[in-house]
């Protein structure tokens, strides 16, 4: 018998689990970020639960720092998906085996 | 809500398996979309936890924002192409390892503090306006901190992504 917590915090683990495999397994730049992307949306899901569930959601603290996470994570993904374009142009490809020379 | 709703586990089931198919298919174009249905998921997941705010405010970003710079992203690259030697890279079994060993890890500690964690069950009565206060006032230097991130993040990724000069060879 788990509590609602901990069915949350469950679901958001094993989220975090499934984009950590998939930045740690797959070759290609973007799908990597989509993985880290998934992550922080995990860690996004244990704040806003935490806020729900623990004393005093009035002071807002939980919810306030998943929007502020939303926020950094929106600004990460402009700037990561930046760069993969531009090492494609660089480097013709966005595997990321093949990326593999500190000099351009 | 002492227990767990089935409409949470239709929700967890959503996410998770929009999750799941975002890692383990082969076409680029398809794992955004597959990544698209687990941000809808958590979105949903957020309303269900009554933070509405929270709940659309994912959905403007990631939905509306960030999926849409993925496909920007995959096509831009010409992702669409599938790679000769798969998709995995060769030390797959050691990342899959690695992201078992985590959830187990997290699970564990999870499981292990049911109890510990006081928990209430009334539903927070938190209003869009108490955020908005909250933003503007307690919260304001973080919130000034975070439009700062933004432009220079937007003035960064245009910068870094800008065409680049043609070099003599």
């Amino acid at each position: 018998m788990t509590t609602p917590l901990a069915g949350y915090l469950l679901v958001a683990a094993l989220l975090f689990a499934i984009g950590l495999g998939g930045a740690l397994v797959r070759r290609n730049a973007i799908l990597v970020l989509i993985g880290i992307e998934l992550m922080l949306n995990a860690a996004n899901l244990n704040l806003i639960a935490f806020w729900r569930f623990g004393p005093h959601p009035e002071a807002l603290t939980g919810m306030m720092f998943a929007i502020f996470s939303i926020a950094v994570a929106a600004a990460e993904a402009a700037v990561g998906l930046g760069l993969v374009i531009a090492i494609y142009r660089h480097t013709n490809t966005a595997e990321l085996d093949k990326i593999d020379r500190m000099k351009g | 809500m002492r227990t767990l709703s089935p409409i949470f586990y239709l929700l967890a089931a959503l996410t998770l398996a929009g999750g799941l198919a975002t890692v383990l298919l082969k076409q680029l174009v398809h794992c955004a979309l597959a990544v698209t249905v687990a941000f809808a998921g958590l979105a949903l997941l957020f309303l269900q936890l009554d933070a509405q705010f929270a709940g659309f405010a994912q959905i403007l970003v990631y939905i509306g924002a960030v999926a849409i710079l993925i496909v920007f992203a995959i096509l831009l690259t010409r992702g669409s192409d599938l790679p000769k030697d798969g998709v995995f890279s060769r030390s797959w079994p050691l990342g899959l390892v690695i992201a078992a060993g985590v959830f187990a890890v997290l699970g564990w500690a999870v499981l292990a503090s049911v109890g510990a964690v006081p928990q209430q069950n009334t539903v927070p009565a938190v209003t869009v306006h108490d955020i908005g206060d909250a933003l503007v006032g307690r919260y304001v230097l973080p919130l000034e901190i975070v439009a700062l991130l933004l432009t220079a993040a937007t003035i960064g990724a245009v910068i870094v992504a800008m065409h680049e000069k043609e070099r003599p060879r």
